[in-house]
């Protein structure tokens, strides 16, 4: 066996070990996640989702995006069992969630939007239950407790009870209490919601290390910046159906048009006319401009150059999967 | 998946949960005991005689022991998996590979612990009253703990269909408390006029505080094979459907 195959040997749920191959000769020998017709229609006869198909490579760090009351929380409440679907089927890592739950809840960790531990709780207590519901051996589940803890950076806050947590403290609590089967796909819903910005760059940090140690990750999120950075593959639900599905960088490519706003030295009246670019004066210091890309950046300034303007500075209007986003949900 | 590595979390978590609020849990009926057996038993009972050969105060021991063990099994459950839905942290169990019916005997188990640890609080104060020993301990103890379940899955049953705070307050206090009270604790069926005895006779608890008295001091009004099938009856009909309730996730999931 070779340097660069290496194999790992997970004990994902107890009495089910799974010999799974991260790099090397066989890679993602299965979807994380098939999802086929998935219908829902809700007592009051809201249909939340319209026939969703939707699959998640193992290894996989997923997006799951859409705007609110799309269906992405429905999609993960059927998921993760707290949902009952109207219809369609779900598998995870291969077991139906219909026929073999048991084995398909074995393999999920959930990290919901709200917190929904017992907050009268200690922390370890709140992540020892949670071992024991998924019949982890109390002497097992401690070791596991407290790695889990420790990665999250709560190990020294193991005894204080977790309604004192800060939010962010609370969202990693979360976190560790997903993880401490060791579930081979983890779900994220919005779990930086609410936190300040360090907090999420750490979180960020941390679900990128869960990822690369082989657990597949599906990551709904408001913050569009954090889909990009993070995830590899991408989906856009919109009123109950798929509306985008594919690899990152290909959507990302999509994007023909970039916008920019630029900080100019002198005070203008009026905008200046450029062929080939959407010129805005936004006040008389700052312009909007929409840049194609088969123009450039370069000729852009030729001609501010050209005319005698000088720009200070210049940045992004906006994030470019926002954008594209905005385009799609539209 | 270990379902006995489930079930013992989930009960741990309950005897946790009311020993550590033991305060409002094991104190008040401590307290409510020993203002029974001050009342009803040493004011009131001198005054009442024997019945069915026994003292007043003896007399209604069972009943007593009895009745706080029905509404503490109840109040259990109900309070406790009421608080895990209000709270969402009964999202916690339906994501893991917990079946249903670990799930129930670990809430009605605890239901039990506390039915029973009430119980033998009450049995300790009565002994501050009476010398009441017991006379059948394979019939004592079995009454107790098919009540306590009945009970606690009563409880269960309550708590799934509560969606307030309110709701899980109305069964005990329109319900389980007036039935308790006209089961016959403070009374023999005897004493009652003969309608009465026959309407009395529809109550389920006259029954079990029957076989609880008849344990403890060989004294009963009803016959205890039919008080035995009674419960078992309704042990069986509440689980079923505490078991379907779970699987359609009725009151739990959306």
């Amino acid at each position: 066996m070779g340097n660069s195959v290496k194999i790992r040997r997970f004990r994902r749920c107890p009495r089910i070990s799974h010999l799974f191959l991260v790099k090397g000769i066989i890679n993602h020998p299965m979807k994380a996640l098939s999802i086929q017709n998935l219908k829902k229609t809700y007592n009051n006869g809201f249909q939340a989702l319209k026939g969703v198909d939707l699959e998640v490579d193992s290894g996989d760090f997923f997006a799951l995006l859409g705007p609110n009351g799309a269906g992405k929380s429905t999609i993960i409440g059927i998921i993760s069992s707290l949902v009952t679907k109207s219809s369609g089927s779900v598998t995870v890592f291969g077991h139906d969630l219909d026929k073999a739950s048991g084995q398909a809840k074995c393999c999920i960790g959930l990290v919901p939007q709200e917190v929904n531990f017992n907050q009268f709780e200690t922390v370890k207590n709140v992540v020892l239950i949670q071992a024991g519901y998924y019949g982890i051996p109390r002497k097992q589940a401690m070791a596991q407790a407290e790695h889990c803890l420790k990665q999250m950076d709560l190990w020294d806050k193991r005894d204080t009870v977790s309604r004192r947590l800060s939010g962010g403290m609370k969202r990693r609590l979360m976190i560790a209490r997903a993880m401490v089967h060791q579930p081979r796909l983890l779900i994220l819903d919005e779990p930086t919601a609410g936190v300040d910005i360090e907090i999420r760059r750490s979180m960020w940090q941390m679900m990128q290390e869960v990822n690369q140690q082989g657990t597949t990750i599906i990551l709904t999120t408001h913050y569009l910046e954090e889909a990009e950075s993070l995830c590899r593959n991408i989906a856009i639900i919109n009123d109950g159906q798929i509306i985008e599905k594919s690899a990152m960088n290909s959507l990302l490519n999509r994007i023909h048009i970039d916008h920019f706003v630029l900080d100019i030295a002198q005070p203008l009246a009026v905008a200046p006319v450029i062929e080939g670019f959407g010129i805005e004066l936004v006040d008389s210091h700052w312009l909007h401009v929409a840049v194609p890309k088969s123009q450039g950046l370069n000729r852009l300034f030729e001609e501010l150059s050209r005319l005698g303007i000088s720009v200070m500075s210049l940045k992004n209007k906006s994030n470019r999967l926002e954008q594209l986003f905005i385009d799609l949900v539209q | 998946m270990n379902n006995s590595v489930a079930f013992r979390t989930i009960l741990y978590k309950e005897i946790r949960r009311f020993t550590r609020i033991w305060p409002q849990t094991l104190l008040p009926p401590a307290i409510t005991t020993a203002l029974y057996f001050l009342i009803f038993g040493k004011l009131i009972g001198e005054r009442i005689g024997a019945v069915h050969g026994v003292s007043y105060m003896d007399y209604i021991v069972p009943g007593v022991i009895l009745m706080s063990v029905i509404s503490h099994s109840y109040s259990n459950v109900v309070s406790s998996f009421y608080s895990t839905k209000f709270q969402h942290h009964i999202e916690e169990l339906l994501v893991s590979p917990v079946p249903n019916w670990v799930i129930l005997s670990g809430y009605v188990c605890g239901g039990i612990a506390r039915g029973v640890m009430v119980g033998a609080v009450v049995a300790a104060i009565s002994m501050l009253f009476t010398q009441v020993t017991v006379l059948n301990w394979p019939i004592t103890l079995t009454v107790l703990i098919l009540t306590s379940t009945l009970f606690a899955l009563a409880g269960f049953i309550n708590a799934v269909f509560a969606d307030s705070f309110d709701d899980i307050s109305i069964i005990p206090n329109f319900v389980l408390t007036p039935l308790s009270y006209l089961g016959g604790v403070f009374y023999s069926l005897a004493m009652l006029p003969p309608i009465w005895q026959i309407i009395a006779q529809g109550n389920p608890i006259l029954y079990m505080i029957n076989a609880f008295r008849f344990g403890l001091i060989g004294v009963t009004d009803v016959d205890i094979a039919l008080a035995f099938q009674m419960t078992a009856g309704f042990i069986l009909f509440l689980s079923g459907l505490s078991l379907f309730l779970l699987h359609k996730g009725i009151g739990i999931k959306n």
